[in-house]
């Protein structure tokens, strides 16, 4: 099986953020780590590597320090990396990374295409599933586990209220896979050594820009939630401040 | 370059899956970290300085400086371990080539565990040369009589590397003479003249007595020439100052990490402690001294993988270093107040860990001594 597995770097969890100063999005001086279900789905990819053979190829999009996902992968274990170069891919929305990928990948035949659930960040969950349309494949979501089957693979989703779905559906396919739907292994050291080998390919801006639009979501203002106090005095005989306060809690708070 | 920040994330990552609570929980039992010592050798990173044709990774004191500054800049403690990195020089430069075929594909997969050296002695402590434990050759075997102190991981380790007296004092010219390494195969003489009695610490060290009753360890254990073995221990020792001087820095980096994260959280007076500059000034000192110390072992480790003379940088590195760490300790308790004393907030676990390097693996007095005779050609004075 050839799969590949869309990574995307974002901001470490317990990173102190601050914001740009348009206020559209995050200073880029924080530290990054791999989105984590994109880590799950990699190990995903690599054990169903180990089971099946084939080849496991990680992909990102973003500028330099982005490479270092890539890097990540590839002393994982993933045979080669391609690495879309720009700051440009910073902005973009769902549906043009989606478009980027699949230019990205045009000559490659993949079975499987992995993305995370979701992206940590902006957490759209939709660049695994655009990519499906684009390529014109079937797709399941919130996977937690994955069989060959004659034809196809079986998949079992995660559905809410602790309730699973199993689909079978044909190859290729795209899955967006569920964090801790395994266990994830550490780099080795030899690994590490050995990834400084593996190709890895840099994809320009220019070279997908034909295949891209303009974006169709834009971030127009992000802010940190203003914590304000207010005091007010509720007025009247007992009664009448029981039925205020009871009015408050119900249709101001919310919480009765 | 790219891979050195390769592996500091692949270590860091690594380290997360061991939070401050892995540690705080052996801690209190003075246990031994098993699983992280497991999946650290698993991952190869004991390896590092087995060269490759021997099953290592074949990378220098540098990579091997910036795994263990990373596992205690995340909280852990690699002392633990880390002897599983170096010990085994010895018996690479000096060993014969049989010796390291035997041995070294196996330290460097981690089935056999050479993480213990044998030095210190209670009686003679830093005046190493006139340690008592006494090998006496006897036909195909010697025969060991003696007591050593403080040998860490004794009960964790299939090896321990012995340094021994194989002449006695009285009949060298040098008293640096007639001193022999030796490996001894621990499982195989626990209960015929070894004895191993651990030593209960302030720090969770798994450090140990060791007696030797008549030991007999066979011939062919003796590594490199017999009354060798103090200028052998000599030239393992640059290796080992310089990665725990790099321990040191990531302690350092830890504690004054901590204690600025809880300076901007705790409000006292109306403002964060960490707005009034005496609780600022003694971080920042710290910080600056930890990353000044941060180029002295970045430094002798280039020297050392350049095979060039490295004693004098290798002691520097370590001094500065430890002290380094030890002032960015008492920073941080300081900075924490009352909380620095409870357990939960692992300030006092470093604190106690990082305090060893004043007194171990040489005192900061004998550093000193080291400088002002070697480097600066004042008279000795021990
Ligand atoms: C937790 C722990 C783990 C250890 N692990 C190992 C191990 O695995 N293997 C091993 O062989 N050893 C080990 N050691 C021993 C360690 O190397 C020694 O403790 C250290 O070298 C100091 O020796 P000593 O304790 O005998 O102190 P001493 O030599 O008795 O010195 C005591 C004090 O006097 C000072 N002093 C002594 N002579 C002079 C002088 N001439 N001038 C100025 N000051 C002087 C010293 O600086 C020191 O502060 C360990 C020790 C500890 C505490």
């Amino acid at each position: 099986m050839k799969i590949l597995v869309c990574m995307k770097q974002v901001p470490q969890k317990d990173a102190p953020l601050k914001l740009n100063e348009g206020g559209t999005w995050i200073r880029e001086d924080v530290s990054y780590e791999v989105n984590e279900p994109d880590a799950y789905a990699l190990e995903e990819a690599l054990r169903q590597k180990e089971k099946h053979g084939g080849e496991v190829v990680v992909i990102t999009a973003g500028p330099a320090r982005a490479q270092q996902v890539l890097r990540e992968g590839l002393a994982k274990g993933a045979d080669r990396a391609i690495h879309l170069d720009d700051n440009a891919f910073v902005g973009m929305d769902a549906m043009n990374i989606s478009k980027a990928f699949v230019a990205a990948i045009k000559d490659d035949k993949f079975d499987l295409i992995f993305t995370g659930l979701q992206s940590d960040d902006y957490g759209y969950a939709q660049t695994g599933v655009i990519m499906a349309e684009l390529l014109g494949w079937p797709h399941a979501t919130i996977i937690m586990e994955i069989q060959k089957s004659d034809g196809g693979i079986k998949v079992k989703r995660e559905l809410e209220s602790g309730f699973f779905q199993h689909v079978g559906m044909p190859l290729p396919a795209v899955l967006t896979i569920q964090s801790g739907i395994n266990k994830l292994r550490y780099a080795t050291l030899l690994g590490i050594k050995q990834a400084k080998n593996k190709p890895l390919r840099k994809v320009t801006l220019d070279e997908v820009k034909s295949s891209l639009s303009d974006n169709m979501q834009k971030v127009e203002k992000l802010y940190i939630p203003q914590k304000s106090k207010k005091t007010e005095m509720l007025e009247g005989s007992p009664a009448e401040v029981a039925k205020k306060l009871v009015e408050k809690l119900r249709n101001e708070v919310r919480v009765i | 370059m790219e891979l050195h920040s390769q592996l500091k994330a692949a270590v860091g990552e690594l380290c997360r899956g061991f939070p401050d609570a892995y540690w705080r929980e052996l801690d209190a039992r003075r246990a031994y970290p098993s699983e992280f010592v497991e999946t650290l050798t698993k991952a190869g990173y004991m390896a590092t300085l087995i060269p490759e044709e021997y099953g290592g990774a074949g990378l220098g004191l540098t990579e091997a400086a910036i795994i263990l500054e990373e596992i205690h800049r995340s909280g852990g403690n690699a002392a633990a371990c880390h002897a599983q990195m170096y010990i085994m020089g010895t018996l690479l430069r000096h060993g014969s080539a049989e010796q390291k075929k035997q041995y070294l594909p196996k330290i460097a997969s981690g089935e056999l565990r050479l993480q213990a050296f044998a030095v210190s002695e209670p009686t003679t402590g830093s005046d190493t040369t006139k340690l008592k434990t006494l090998a006496t050759r006897k036909g195909d075997r010697y025969v060991v009589k003696g007591q050593k102190i403080w040998i860490s991981r004794a009960e964790h380790s299939d090896l321990m590397l012995l340094l021994a007296r194989t002449t006695p004092v009285e009949q060298v010219k040098k008293r640096t003479e007639g001193l022999s390494t030796m490996l001894v195969d621990i499982r195989k003489s626990l209960g015929h003249g070894l004895t191993i009695h651990p030593i209960r610490t302030m720090v969770n060290h798994a450090t140990t007595e060791v007696f030797f009753d008549d030991l007999e360890v066979p011939v062919e254990n003796l590594v490199g020439e017999e009354g060798q073995g103090f200028r052998y221990l000599l030239d393992g020792l640059n290796a080992e100052r310089i990665l725990i001087a790099s321990e040191c820095i990531g302690d350092g980096r830890w504690f004054v990490d901590r204690a600025c994260r809880y300076a901007k959280e705790r409000v006292v007076f109306g403002r964060p402690i960490g707005q009034n500059q005496g609780v600022q000034f003694p971080l920042a000192r710290a910080y600056a001294n930890v990353e000044a110390a941060s180029l002295m072992v970045a430094h002798a480790a280039r020297l050392f993988d350049s095979h060039q003379p490295c004693g004098a940088q290798a002691n520097m590195a370590k001094l500065l270093a430890a002290d380094a760490s030890w002032e960015a300790a008492n920073a941080a308790i300081q900075t924490h107040g009352g909380f620095g004393f409870a357990e939960e907030y692992d300030v006092e676990r470093k604190f106690r860990e990082t305090r060893l390097y004043q007194v171990a693996p040489i005192s900061t007095n004998l550093i000193l001594a080291y400088l002002a005779e070697h480097v600066l050609g004042l008279p000795r004075s021990y």
